[in-house]
């Protein structure tokens, strides 16, 4: 890590990086030791963690750290799963390039979508994307599409197993797999916030007209903000197809999108590591809520999602100001404390 | 022809649907200029309370009665103990508060009444009236109900002290303030008036989409359609745009692309109409001298 | 500093005001008599407007303010509107979208009398008749003078005891200013409604007033009768200009 020339940038972080180092070091044994520890659906279920992260580390550059609201990244997420799906399907490409290409077009996708996104201020591109994610299932539904996405019935694929005769199953191979991707993703948008674009980025949802002044390309870098942010809900969504193996309509409707935007509040607005844990939380909690299921009653399978709406009413009331503000704050504090040690 | 007629008079019937739905969140919107992404929910809420009410006995207009009744009430409450603290707060935190009350209302109806698909009785005949064979009863009764509650929301603003005192909040709270205005309140009943607004469109759907626990989020999206198609901040507007997105619906699904996909029509007409045109077709222009 | 007057129908004490954090004034004492004039002169940025909307409780405050014996310690601004205290606000704050009728019932929200407001409403337009000729059209395309007549009566609809007023004169020429402190004058007298004025004209301000206060950075500096005040030195220097 401490190669990266951006983090010797930023000398009045490096009181952190010595508590982050450790912290890193911890999820990385980990990340690696939990495939022999677990195995079958438990693993399934941790790669897939991984791709939400992916996917919320994409909604949180557009959301939290740039202002944008969106309330249809699982469409993105879609776009994504289903791209890598037909070229695997229909075309015969291996798995492991998909990704890249899915991120690709999710890119162009999001970009183009936030063209004219550009013009909407925070409500309404809320309201723009909501009707994204409501109409997304349709749209993949659609007849003329048939041939390629195969309809309401989706597309199935093979399970990929280990490659190069490693002497893993194919359960702990698909998680490193994903494993491999998040890692490159999560630093990549790392190095993306604290880099000059990630500035911009935080000042255009702060200081709109101050960043416009001061030579921000508010219209390149919102736009771009969003093509990047889709390519991360792409990537992970095409991950997401592959360990899942089948791909159809239903699996993206608008309560994808909204747990996106629980995952991110819960992990914590402009935080890149939260995004483990918010994808932790949104992959898991509805689990654990099912296992109560047989005490409760059939229908008490509905629950997760109250719990959802209750923390996310309750998140916003601790921290009335959003989370991003309390962080904000926070982190203000943090630095004023350590200066004043520095000077002590 | 007369499959042209019967999609045209089945999308104003549904288009009456989604302006009344229209007509709440544009309720909301003029008080507090927030965009109530709970509404569907609200109302799909509000139509499973009147169908318990009257599958435990009660006639149709009494549950109907009381459910709007009910639904007024819990509108006012979500706005002082939900909505209120958040009154400064940014708009992403209110989306968010929004999403959240989505998730709680649909899974607190999935958990007691279930997602099995329920039957909504009409209040209309069978027969058509007056023999017309185009439109159903029910059809027909969906528009006189929209223009009955479009005529007494227009009534009530226009025409008593209440509903003046209510546009006044929403237009400059300060000086409403001044005059001895309760503004607090007012925002509090337009709550109140929206949800019972929406509980009004829930009830007139679900005979003809069923009753379960997702039956609003399409709605919802068709309601923001005619909202934002009418000009967000105006009444007549988003009537306006319900019967026109209703028609479009039903004709751009036929003719043009399918029924399978006629929820793009409405994702075409929002982003369409915000990039274009934000103030909607009917938006309202002030004039203002200074 | 300050001259005790007749009877007074809202004293001020020690008051102080706040903007955010911020603190505007700084622990004014002032009276207001029942059926007079009284005006607030000083500079742009004295803090007399801020001193006006600390008493309707339009910002946070500290200290005491009693009107017709009561303190209005606690009290919101809808319930100090409620009490009889009308404020005309900077600006005008004029509903700008409904139509000058709307503005008038508006006013009169919290009375209960329909008789007397009617009544009321007809010596209104005596006082402004071309509000009777503009009363179907809509506010925001009034002209600026026809615009202050309507924040006025806006606010006598309220059939107050006392009136703020917050720079009546901004804005508008010089002949209509007149013409509206004329009127002013005669409710004054005639209906007996008590008036607290902010003004920055302070000649303007003195013909008008009984009684007059100057403030400077969010204080009172000096306080009397408005023939004392026009005959203080420095008062005459700094802003009267001869």
């Amino acid at each position: 890590m401490s190669t990266l020339p951006t983090a010797k940038a930023e000398p009045e972080r490096s009181g952190f990086i010595g508590w982050g180092r450790v912290g890193l070091a911890c999820v990385v044994v980990f990340a690696l030791v939990l495939p022999f520890m677990s195995s079958g659906y438990h693993l399934f279920q941790y790669a897939q963690v991984l791709n939400y992260a992916i996917a919320l580390v994409g909604l949180n550059l557009l959301t939290g750290y740039n202002g944008q609201i969106s309330l249809g990244h699982g469409a993105f997420f879609a776009i994504g799963g289903y791209a890598s799906a037909i070229l695997v399907a229909k075309f015969g490409m291996p798995y492991w390039v998909t990704p890249p290409i899915a991120g690709m077009v999710c890119l162009v996708a999001g970009f183009l979508f936030g063209l004219p996104a550009l013009r909407l201020e925070g409500l309404y591109l809320a309201l723009a994307t909501f009707a994204l994610a409501v109409a997304m299932p349709q749209l993949l539904n659609y007849k003329h599409f048939d041939a390629l996405t195969g309809g309401s019935g989706g597309l199935q694929l093979a399970k990929p197993g280990a490659p190069f005769g490693l002497p893993i199953t194919s359960d702990q191979w698909l998680y490193f797999y994903c494993l491999g991707f998040a890692a490159l993703l999560f630093l990549a948008a790392r190095n993306l916030v604290r880099g000059r674009i990630g500035r911009a980025m935080v000042a255009i949802r702060d200081q709109p007209v101050a960043a416009e002044t001061m030579g921000v390309p508010i219209s390149y870098v919102k736009a771009m903000c969003f093509g990047i942010s889709a390519l991360y809900a792409g990537v992970g969504g095409a991950l997401s197809v592959t360990i899942v193996g089948y791909v159809s309509p239903d699996s993206f409707g608008l309560f994808l999108s909204l747990s996106f935007l629980v995952g991110i509040v819960v992990g914590g607005l402009t935080s890149i590591p939260g995004m483990l844990f918010g994808a932790w939380f949104i992959e898991f909690v509805p689990n654990y809520a099912d296992q109560l299921t047989s005490s409760l009653g059939e229908n008490a399978k509905a629950l997760p999602w109250a719990v959802y709406g209750v923390l996310l009413i309750a998140l916003m009331f601790v921290m009335p100001r959003g989370i991003a503000g309390a962080v904000t704050a926070m982190a203000a504090r943090l630095q004023r404390f350590t200066n004043a040690t520095k000077r002590a | 022809m007369s499959t042209f007629a019967h999609q045209f008079f089945s999308g104003l019937a549904m288009g009456g649907v989604y302006a009344i739905l229209a007509l709440a969140l544009v309720m909301i919107y003029q008080a507090t200029h927030l965009v109530n992404f709970a509404q569907g929910e609200m109302a799909m809420f509000a139509t499973y309370m009147a169908w318990n009410m009257m599958d435990s006995g009660l006639p149709y207009w009494a549950a109907f009665g009381l459910t709007v009744v009910l639904s007024f009430a819990a509108g006012v409450i979500i706005e002082r103990v939900i909505v209120r603290p958040f009154a400064k707060a940014p708009v992403l935190s209110m989306v968010i508060v929004f999403i959240g009350m989505v998730f709680i209302f649909n899974s607190v109806v999935g958990w007691i009444y279930g997602y099995e698909i329920k039957d909504f009785r009409s209040p209309f005949p069978e027969k058509a009236w007056f023999g017309n064979t185009l439109m159903s009863s029910h059809e027909s009764g969906v528009i006189v109900v929209t223009f009955l509650v479009l005529a007494l929301v227009y009534g009530f603003f226009r025409f008593t002290p209440l509903g003046l005192a209510m546009r006044a909040a929403a237009q400059n709270p300060a000086s409403s303030r001044l005059v001895g205005i309760k503004v607090g309140w007012m925002l509090a009943l337009g709550w109140g008036l929206a949800a019972a607004i929406g509980s009004i469109a829930g009830m007139m759907a679900a005979p003809v989409v069923y009753l379960d626990p997702n039956m609003m989020s399409s709605l919802l999206l068709y309601g923001f359609a005619a909202a934002v198609l009418g000009g967000i901040d105006n009444p007549w507007g988003a009537v306006a745009g319900g019967f026109i997105v209703g028609v479009m619906q039903n004709l751009v699904g036929a003719y043009l692309v399918g029924t399978q996909i006629q929820l793009s029509v409405a994702l075409v007409i929002i982003i369409g109409v915000l990039v274009m045109k934000p103030s909607g077709l009917f938006g309202r222009v002030i004039v203002t001298r200074v | 500093m300050n001259e005790p007057v007749a009877t007074p129908l809202m004293q001020v004490r020690a008051l102080k005001a706040f903007y955010g954090p911020l603190q505007v004034v700084h622990g004014v004492d002032m009276d207001v008599a029942a059926g007079g004039i009284t005006a607030l002169l000083g500079a742009n940025g004295a803090g007399k407007t801020t001193i006006l909307r600390a008493l309707s409780a339009m910002v946070r405050r500290e200290g005491d303010v009693i009107f017709a014996g009561q303190n209005l310690k606690g009290q919101a601004t809808e319930d100090v509107a409620r009490l009889g205290i009308a404020h005309v606000p900077d600006g005008r704050g004029t509903f700008g979208a409904l139509t000058v009728a709307e503005n008038l019932r508006l006013g009169a929200y919290t009375r209960r009398d329909r008789a007397k407001v009617a009544a009321d409403l007809e010596i209104i337009f005596s006082y402004f008749p071309r509000l009777r000729e503009r009363y179907q059209q809509q506010a925001g395309t009034l002209s600026g003078g026809e615009q202050q007549m309507l924040a006025i009566s806006r606010a006598l609809m309220l059939r107050p005891k006392l009136l703020l007023l917050d720079e009546p004169s901004f804005g508008l020429a010089p002949i209509i200013v007149k013409d509206i402190f004329r009127i002013l004058r005669a409710i004054n007298r005639e209906q007996g409604v008590a008036m607290l004025l902010v003004e920055q004209n302070a000649n303007l301000a003195l013909d008008l007033a009984d009684h007059a206060y100057l403030v400077e950075t969010g204080r009172v500096v000096l306080g009397g009768s408005a023939q004392q005040i026009r005959a203080d030195d420095a008062v005459r220097r700094a802003y009267l200009g001869y």
